[in-house]
């Protein structure tokens, strides 16, 4: 009856973890739809501390599992609550790695579990190896689970470190075959273990683990911060993997389920995001290499001279325009500007200029950043305009101030073939009179490429940090 | 080859749950617009945390003596909580934004 009850609690789960998902692809369901999965996990984890046994024998240690338990609840909540809006990437990137990290250990305490009680004295006179008696499909689940949740878990914490600007962008030359070289090792010792079944195999186990970190973070150190969000979601899709070898382990449907589906879920929705930045996954993935090469042949020969703007100048220029539009991008979320830039939208219309925003798909740090951003520093739903929309105004506006934002308003993606990011779609900000541009520096973007758009005649240069240079102009803004 | 088969008949179970949820989870997503991506992503994450089950298992199942399996047991049930429990949360937070825009 109790175990017919747990099959339930997963059926349950399961079923919730499918709605939910397909819920969460829809904006008017999705908030319900995260939900109504969370509600499934919660079922299937109370069932599981209750009715789960295996042979007759109940779960034990209940005061480690609720201390766990309440530990890792008050911390997460704490954690997720408190991360600011633009941080959430990096959040996510965290709480990946978890999932990764307990997938893998689940492997390890598993796989000594499976060796335990080995003594090699009592094999030594027979002859007879201890390892060669271990089921080989067990062995290989476990081997899965530990490789795939270590790369995710050392993967996502690099990439945790480079969204929020610990870890800088590292590649060398040969990187891509010292990488490919960890991973053929990797198979190749696991496979070795299968079949040869060494009495070494403890030290191969922990050697499979060393290479599986090493491997996560080669993998990801020479991605752009900006490619990231691409990361994080195939790390994800691994999780899913992972977590799905668990379920192979403990015969758990509900384990199964959930991994395979985030798994496939999680690789289209990495493909989606590539997409909608017009780009293909291994061009992400190894073009890593290629961009910074071409980042620093292009840095050379500067394609012109390009003029600077004073904050006056700015200001004068703003607040007299008819009509505003704001291109935020990346800078703007790294600035943390979002509400400082709210500031400077209200005080300009209150000087009767029209102010509107145009979001960009992927400005940002990660699609759809932008509008949870500005949503959050209270920027009207309406102000923001799609791409489509946004690029018959230009027509009619007389200033477009961007912020932070390189390759999405790179002309170069409709008027050269020969350029890495020719045919993505881009905001035509040179349709307006004047176009001033906030960036840090002359650097190129994260494709690495030089932006003609900032040596155009109506083009000029607002140097500095997004916010700083977003407080500068406000304070002019208000002293005409 | 005929290990093979054996192997396909004897986990027959899981080969169909498997090839099913591949293509129920791509069927399910295909239409998402690109400014739920964020979301969708963190959702996905938090799903995945589902590892934990696994966790639970292995901690409850822990003998009382064996004190490396039960504090590696213990650090995978806190992570896997976290990975649950946070991704969720963030996710919610991020959801929560869409609405107050409308």
């Amino acid at each position: 009856m109790e175990l017919n009850l747990l099959v339930f609690c997963y059926l349950l789960g399961s079923v919730t973890f499918i709605v939910g998902l397909k819920m969460l692809s829809n904006p008017v369901s999705a908030r319900n739809g995260n939900l109504v999965a969370a509600a499934g996990m919660f079922v299937a984890i109370l069932g599981t501390i209750f009715l789960y046994e295996d042979e007759g024998k109940k779960l034990g240690n209940y005061g480690w599992i609720f201390s766990a338990l309440v530990i890792g609840t008050i911390v997460g909540t704490l954690m997720a609550k408190r991360v600011k809006m633009t941080a959430m990437p990096e959040m996510v990137s965290l709480f990946n790695g978890m999932g990764g990290a307990c997938a893998a250990l689940i492997s390890v305490i598993e796989f000594r579990h499976l060796i335990h009680g080995y003594d090699p004295a009592n094999y030594a006179s027979t002859g007879y190896s201890f390892f060669s008696s271990l089921d080989g499909t067990t062995m290989l689940i476990i081997f899965l689970g530990l490789i795939i949740g270590t790369v995710s878990f050392s993967g996502s914490m690099i990439a945790w470190g480079k969204l929020n600007g610990k870890i800088k962008d590292f590649a060398f030359k040969g990187q891509h075959i010292i990488n490919l070289v960890i991973l053929v090792l990797n198979i190749a010792i696991a496979a070795f273990i299968i079949v040869a079944r060494p009495e070494e195999t403890p030290l191969f186990f922990y050697a499979i683990l060393l290479l599986s970190i090493l491997y996560g973070v080669f993998f990801v150190l020479p991605i752009g911060g900006a490619d990231m969000p691409v990361v994080i979601s195939l790390l994800n899709s691994f999780t899913g993997v992972a977590a799905a070898c668990g379920g192979f382990l403990y015969d758990n449907k509900v384990m199964l389920t959930g991994g395979i589906l985030v798994g496939a879920a999680g690789t289209l929705l990495t493909m989606l995001m590539c997409k909608a930045m017009n780009r293909s996954l291994s061009n992400v993935l190894i073009g890593s290499f290629g961009s910074s090469a071409a980042a620093s042949g292009g840095a050379g020969p500067q394609g012109g001279t390009y003029k600077e703007i004073s904050l006056s100048d700015a200001a004068v220029v703003m607040s007299y325009a008819n009509k505003v539009m704001i291109v935020p991008g990346y800078g703007l979320a790294v600035a943390q500007a979002q509400h400082i830039c709210h500031e400077l939208e209200k005080t300009l219309e209150a000087k009767g200029v029209e102010v509107k925003y145009a979001i960009h798909p992927v400005a940002g740090r990660m699609p759809g950043h932008m509008n949870v951003l500005l949503a959050e520093a209270d920027v009207s739903y309406e102000k923001l305009l799609e791409m489509e929309l946004a690029n018959e105004e230009f027509k009619s506006t007389d200033v477009v101030l961007i912020l932070g934002a390189n390759d999405v308003v790179n002309p170069a993606a409709k008027s050269d073939p020969s350029s890495p990011i020719y045919g993505m779609p881009i905001l035509e900000v040179e349709q307006a009179k004047h176009v001033i541009v906030n960036k840090r520096s002359m650097k190129p973007g994260y494709a690495g490429i030089e932006n003609q758009l900032f040596f155009q005649p109506k083009t000029s240069m607002l140097f500095g940090d997004a916010k700083k240079a977003l407080q500068d102009l406000l304070a002019e803004v208000r002293s005409i | 080859m005929n290990q093979i088969l054996n192997w396909i008949a004897a986990h027959q179970e899981m080969a169909y749950i498997v090839i099913l949820m591949i293509f129920v989870g791509i069927e399910i997503i295909g239409k998402v617009p690109s400014v739920l991506h964020t979301p969708l992503m963190s959702g996905a994450n938090a799903i995945h945390g589902v590892v934990i089950i696994g966790a639970i298992i292995v901690m409850g199942q822990a003998e009382e003596g064996n004190t490396i399996a039960l504090v590696l047991g213990f650090l995978a049930v806190i992570l896997g909580t976290l990975n649950v429990v946070g991704g969720f949360v963030v996710t919610d937070r991020m959801l929560e934004m869409f609405k107050k825009k409308k």
